[in-house]
C-alpha cells in the first residue's frame, strides 16, 4: 500500500474495494487493541513452543537466543500464552495508560 | 430482425439468458419464478445451453454461489420471489458493493404473513436499498429485452453492478405475450463478452469484500454511492444502443398521453399497461389525464421524473406496497421526496392497492383519479389511502 489508511480517499480505494496485495493484513497493526502485554522471565523457559501452539493471533516467535516472544505488533494481550506457559515464565503487565 | 411468437413470460426470460449465453445459473425455485429457473435447467439438461446448473438448498445460497461465480469472472444469472428475494437479503449487498454483475429477475410477489403467492411489490420496495440497480418491466417483450440489456449494462467497465429485472409475479411470469425475439447473431453483435477486472485467480490473489475498519467503511460506501449514482447515465447509452439495434427504445420514466395533462397517474410495473386503457377511456371524455410509469427504481431518475411531471397539478402515485406506520407507499413517498426541492410541483396523491394479486381495473384507476382529484381539491391532509379496502 502506497498511503497509509488513514490517507486513503475513497478514490484511492480498487473496484469494491478489493485488496489486490496479497498478505496486506501483516501491515494491519493489532496490536494497539492491548491492555496488557506480555513480559518473560526466560529463565525459567524450556523452550517447549507451547505458547506459540496457542497463540490465537499466530504472532509468537523463537527470539534469537531460541526463546519465544511475542511480536507486540499483532499481540492482543489476550494472556493465553501465560495461562498455557507449564512453567510460569510470562506475566501479563498492564500496558501504560 | 428475428420473430414474433407467443410464449410465456417466464420462458422468454430464460431465453434471454440463454442468448446470453450464461456461464452460471444458481437458483432455488419458487413461485411464481419457478419457470424461469425451471426451464434453464431444462436447456442446460439438455445441453442447448453450456452453462452450470447449480441446484442448491435456499435463496441465500443461490445468491451466495452467484458471488463466487460472478468473482471469478462468469456471466452469472439467477432468478427469485418474494421469501426468496428475502431469504438472499444480506447476501444482496454484498453482490453490489463487491460490484459483481448478477443478473436477476425478480418475479414480485406478497410476502407472508398471511401466506400469499400473488402479484405485488412488497418484495421488491424491500430490497430498495442493497445497491442492486433496479428496473421495473411492463409487459412481456420489455421483460426479455430487459433481462437481456441488463448484461450490457452491469458488466460494462464503468458500471459492474448487479441488476435486477422486476417482473409482477403472474401478472407477467405466468402469461402468454407475443414478444419479438432477435436472432443469436444479433444477441451477439449488441452483447460483447464478459470481462470482470479482478476475476478470483490463483496466479494472482486477492480479497473480496475483506474487513474494512471505521477509517475506511464511509470511504467504501462513498464509492458504491457515486458509483451507482453515474451507472444512470451508462444505462440510458446502453438502452439507447438496444433501440438503435432492436427498434424499442427505453426510458427511466415512461409518459403516456402526457401532452397538457393537467392529472397524472403514476405506475411501476404490469398495472401500467391497464392504466393505460384507462388513461384513453377518460381522454375520450375529453379528461386531461396522463400517465406516467417509472422503469427506472435505482438509481433513481430524479431529473426525469421531474421533467416528465412537468406541470401537471396533480401527481397520483399507485402502489402495490406499504411502508406499515410510514409515510404512504414506499414509490408514493420517494416521488413526493424527489419532487419536494422543486419550485413548481403538483399536488401528490398516494393510493395503495393491488395487494397480495389483487386486480386494479380499468375502473378502479378511474376511481383514483375521481378520488384523487376529490383529495387534493378538498385539501384534506392524507398521507394516503388504501384503494378497494373493504370497509
Amino acid at each position: 500500500m502506497k498511503k497509509s489508511e488513514s490517507e486513503l480517499t475513497w478514490k484511492d480505494l480498487e473496484i469494491g474495494c478489493i485488496v489486490t496485495e496479497p498478505g496486506s493484513s501483516r501491515e494491519y497493526r493489532t496490536g494497539d487493541w492491548r491492555s496488557q502485554k506480555p513480559t518473560y522471565n526466560f529463565t525459567m523457559c524450556i523452550k517447549c513452543g507451547i505458547c506459540q501452539i496457542y497463540c490465537p493471533e499466530g504472532c509468537i516467535r523463537q527470539n534469537i537466543d531460541g526463546y519465544f516472544e511475542a511480536n507486540l505488533f499483532w499481540c492482543k494481550g489476550c494472556g493465553i500464552c501465560r495461562r498455557e506457559c507449564p512453567t510460569g515464565v510470562i506475566s501479563m503487565v498492564d500496558e501504560e495508560a | 430482425m428475428g420473430k414474433r411468437v407467443g410464449i410465456e413470460v417466464s420462458l422468454a426470460i430464460a431465453e434471454a439468458a440463454k442468448m446470453a449465453d450464461v456461464d452460471v445459473v444458481a437458483a432455488y425455485p419458487i413461485t411464481p419464478q419457478t419457470h424461469i429457473v425451471e426451464r434453464l435447467a431444462e436447456l442446460v439438461a439438455n445441453g442447448d445451453l453450456d452453462a452450470e446448473y447449480i441446484p442448491v438448498e435456499s435463496e441465500h445460497s443461490a445468491m451466495s454461489a452467484c458471488l463466487g461465480s460472478s468473482a471469478t469472472g462468469a456471466r452469472t444469472f439467477t432468478a427469485t420471489a418474494g421469501q426468496g428475494l428475502e431469504l438472499m437479503h444480506e447476501v444482496l449487498y454484498v453482490a453490489s458493493a463487491m460490484r459483481l454483475p448478477i443478473i436477476m429477475a425478480v418475479a414480485n410477489r406478497a410476502l407472508s404473513s398471511p401466506l400469499n403467492v400473488w402479484g405485488d411489490q412488497s418484495d421488491l420496495m424491500a430490497v430498495r436499498d442493497t445497491g442492486w440497480i433496479q428496473i421495473i418491466c411492463e409487459n412481456g417483450q420489455e421483460a426479455f429485452d430487459h433481462t437481456l440489456c441488463a448484461f450490457r449494462i452491469g458488466e460494462d467497465q464503468r458500471v459492474l453492478l448487479p441488476v435486477m429485472i422486476h417482473v409482477d409475479g403472474f401478472y407477467l411470469t405466468h402469461v402468454v405475450e407475443p414478444i419479438e425475439f432477435p436472432t443469436q447473431d444479433e444477441v451477439n453483435r449488441f452483447l460483447p463478452p464478459i470481462k470482470y477486472p479482478l476475476p478470483l485467480n490463483p496466479d494472482r490473489p486477492e480479497t473480496m469484500g475483506g474487513f474494512t475498519p471505521p477509517i475506511l467503511y464511509t470511504e467504501a460506501k462513498k464509492a458504491q454511492e457515486v458509483n451507482i449514482r453515474a451507472s444512470k447515465k451508462i444505462i440510458l447509452e446502453h438502452w439507447d444502443e438496444f433501440g438503435k439495434a432492436f427498434g424499442r427504445y427505453y426510458h427511466p420514466v415512461e409518459k403516456y398521453r402526457t401532452e397538457g395533462a393537467k392529472t397524472l397517474l403514476l405506475t411501476l410495473g404490469s398495472f401500467g399497461e391497464t392504466a393505460m386503457t384507462a388513461v384513453d377511456k377518460m381522454r375520450n371524455e375529453g379528461k386531461e389525464v396522463g400517465l406516467l410509469k417509472l422503469r427506472l427504481w435505482r438509481p433513481f431518475p430524479f431529473e426525469e421524473l421531474t421533467e416528465a411531471v412537468g406541470n401537471a397539478q396533480t401527481l397520483i402515485v399507485v402502489d402495490r406496497a406499504l411502508s406499515f406506520g410510514g409515510p404512504g407507499g414506499p414509490a408514493y413517498s420517494e416521488i413526493r421526496s424527489a419532487l419536494y426541492s422543486n419550485k413548481i410541483r403538483p399536488n401528490i396523491v398516494g393510493f395503495v392497492g393491488g395487494l397480495g394479486g389483487r386486480d386494479l381495473t380499468v375502473t378502479e384507476f378511474e376511481g383514483m383519479v375521481k378520488r384523487g382529484l376529490e383529495i387534493t381539491n378538498t385539501g384534506a391532509e392524507k398521507e394516503y389511502e388504501m384503494f378497494g379496502v373493504k370497509e
